[in-house]
């Protein structure tokens, strides 16, 4: 019942699509964590942009509510986009850990990489439809208006910084295959790390110098930078390129880095005896 | 069964397990866990270093039911997971029908499959949704899949209403039986059963038996079974070793065991396979697994 007549790289894209598809199943099953999970990130995001409102007024110095409000609404809807890209790639082995089914996905005759892929399509498609969903909650409950002709730039910007993202997210993935039992709480603190550097609520500038290099590596502080440029009506020819080169040389860098850092993991795992132990 | 004969397998699989003859050899292979480490801190304390399985060696013939006996801990898993790449072996070599599990992971893994003691399924997700992932890992046309598993299930005694029901409603001796179907739907040319009948209710367990007997005698399958079941070791199993402290201090076929402990005890009735077991080891399977839970 194998495939027979299934060039190798076909027969692998096929194969990770079996990730997507068994997350989809899997968070169709799961639907009342997945509206509780979704309760939290619009409660979350509200919390944060009704700061804007509670900003006390400066008669000498007045100052733009709703260009406030929707610098704090982009921040927390591009970080709920990041986040969920980020975890969903993260956790994809703490689930297999938890489920117990992590030897039968690893023992499967298909590349590493395909396990990434599928893990990584599935985080994409995950992060774009929650934040959707989490977007038109917010333009409801804040009628948030932005630069209708920023949008286009802005979801360039986002699908760059995915790509980052993928490679942060693929490192992360590697620590539950190295720590077993407290491998998904040590990606919740990476993730912590990176929304206190990219500037998601606030600009970066306002952080100590010694964190401004870690700025520097984070591929959120140029997705947050430049989609706030395009939608707050600001954007430039060369924002688009002060945003989208670091975001491609960081992708250069941190997805194969990634890559290397899960195949060794796996190997790791697998001399050490690893893989059996269920987090 | 018979729709497991239209097998659509990958030719070069075809040809190599027509033309090998081993399905599975086993080199001086040994396994340590712990012992130092690299990462440790200095203050750490030491982790005592196991020695899981040593200096094993072994040869499976094709189309061979392979039974190998032995206690909780003495090495039965970690074997296992040595032939289907989910370890890598300290020293030794593993080859199956021919290819390195170390340097050929690729080749071997569309080979094999595993049933573990363990049922090991998405819980929340129905045994259709579970196996068609597992299909689709082994490159197996989704539809063609869709039909297999809802035959396969069938014939262990699973309901087809079931089948679409989450895994977490089945007993346990049903989610061992899809836990099969996951790895029969493969077609693996190697089937390695560890412990497969573990705790499942006498009717179940019959079932799946009966299956797995059906796929070597009509499919050319090899299978390794590890077993704490001497009935059905007895039953089953072409050739049997005892794995005891991780080496195996015994091989033959079920009778020549048997025999050899006759004759060495001045015995006329041949004695049960326990029997054989207990003058092996030292103890019975309950004790060495009592002692083994102390340890």
């Amino acid at each position: 019942m194998i495939a027979t007549a299934q060039l190798p790289l076909v027969r692998e894209l096929k194969a990770s699509y079996a990730f997507v598809e068994r997350n989809v199943n899997l968070s169709k099953r799961y639907w009342g964590w997945e509206l509780t999970y979704l309760l939290y990130t619009v409660a979350q995001s509200a919390a944060v942009i009704y700061i804007a409102d509670a900003v006390p007024q400066d008669p000498k110095h007045p100052f733009d509510v709703s260009a406030f409000t929707l610098y704090l609404a982009i921040g927390a809807l591009t970080w709920s986009y990041m986040a969920n890209l980020f975890m969903a790639i993260a956790e994809s082995v703490q689930w297999e850990r938890w489920e117990g089914t992590i030897e039968y996905s690893m023992m499967a005759p298909i590349s590493i990489l395909t396990y990434i892929l599928g893990s990584c399509l599935f985080g994409v498609l995950y992060g774009l439809i929650r934040t959707a969903v989490v977007l038109v909650l917010l333009v409801f409950m804040f009628h948030l208006s932005a630069s209708g002709a920023g949008m286009v730039p802005a979801l360039l910007i986002v699908g760059a910084g995915s790509l980052s993202f993928v490679g942060f997210g693929i490192m992360a993935a590697t620590l539950p295959l190295l720590f077993t039992e407290k491998g998904a709480q040590m990606t919740y603190a990476i993730e912590a790390c990176l929304l206190l550097v990219s500037g998601v609520y606030f600009p970066v500038s306002k952080l100590p110098l010694w964190l401004h290099p870690f700025s520097a590596i984070s591929p959120a502080t140029y997705v947050l930078q430049g989609c706030r440029e395009a939608l707050l009506g600001h954007f430039t020819g060369s924002t688009m390129v002060d945003t989208m080169v670091p975001l491609a040389v960081i992708s250069v860098v941190t997805v194969p880095l990634g890559v290397w850092l899960f195949v060794w993991a796996e190997h790791f795992a697998k001399r050490t005896g690893r893989l059996k132990r269920t987090g | 069964m018979d729709g497991l004969l239209q097998l659509n397998i990958a030719e070069d699989i075809v040809a190599r397990r027509s033309s090998v003859e081993q399905a599975l050899q086993v080199n001086h292979v040994s396994k340590y866990f712990g012992g130092p480490s690299r990462f440790s801190l200095p203050t750490a304390k030491p982790k005592k270093r196991v020695v899981a399985v040593d200096d094993v060696s072994m040869k499976v013939r094709r189309g061979e039911i392979y039974g190998v006996l032995g206690a909780n801990g003495h090495g039965k898993s970690t074997l296992i997971r040595l032939i289907s790449t989910l370890l890598l072996p300290d020293a030794g070599t593993v080859e199956v029908f021919g290819y390195d599990v170390v340097r050929e992971a690729a080749q071997v893994r569309r080979l094999l499959n595993r049933v573990s003691v363990e049922a090991s399924l998405f819980k929340k997700l129905s045994a259709m949704e579970n196996l068609l992932y597992a299909a689709r890992l082994y490159s197996v046309d989704a539809a063609l899949a869709r039909r297999e598993i809802v035959r396969i299930l069938g014939m262990l005694g699973v309901p087809e209403k079931r089948v679409r029901q989450p895994v977490e409603k089945m007993s346990r001796g049903m989610q061992q039986k899809v836990a099969v179907a996951r790895a029969l739907l493969t077609s693996p040319v190697l089937l390695l059963l560890d412990e497969p009948t573990t705790g499942l209710d006498p009717r179940s367990k019959k079932d799946v038996q009966r299956f797995v007997l059906e796929l070597r005698d009509r499919h050319d399958a090899t299978v390794l079974l590890t077993s704490h079941d001497m009935e059905e070791a007895d039953h089953m199993c072409d050739r049997l070793a005892i794995l005891h402290k991780g080496s195996i201090v015994v091989e033959g076929t079920p009778l020549e065991l048997k025999e050899e402990h006759a004759r060495r005890h001045g015995m006329e009735a041949l004695p049960s396979l326990e029997d054989v077991f207990m003058d092996i080891t030292g103890r019975s399977l309950e004790e060495a697994d009592e002692g083994d839970e102390e340890e």
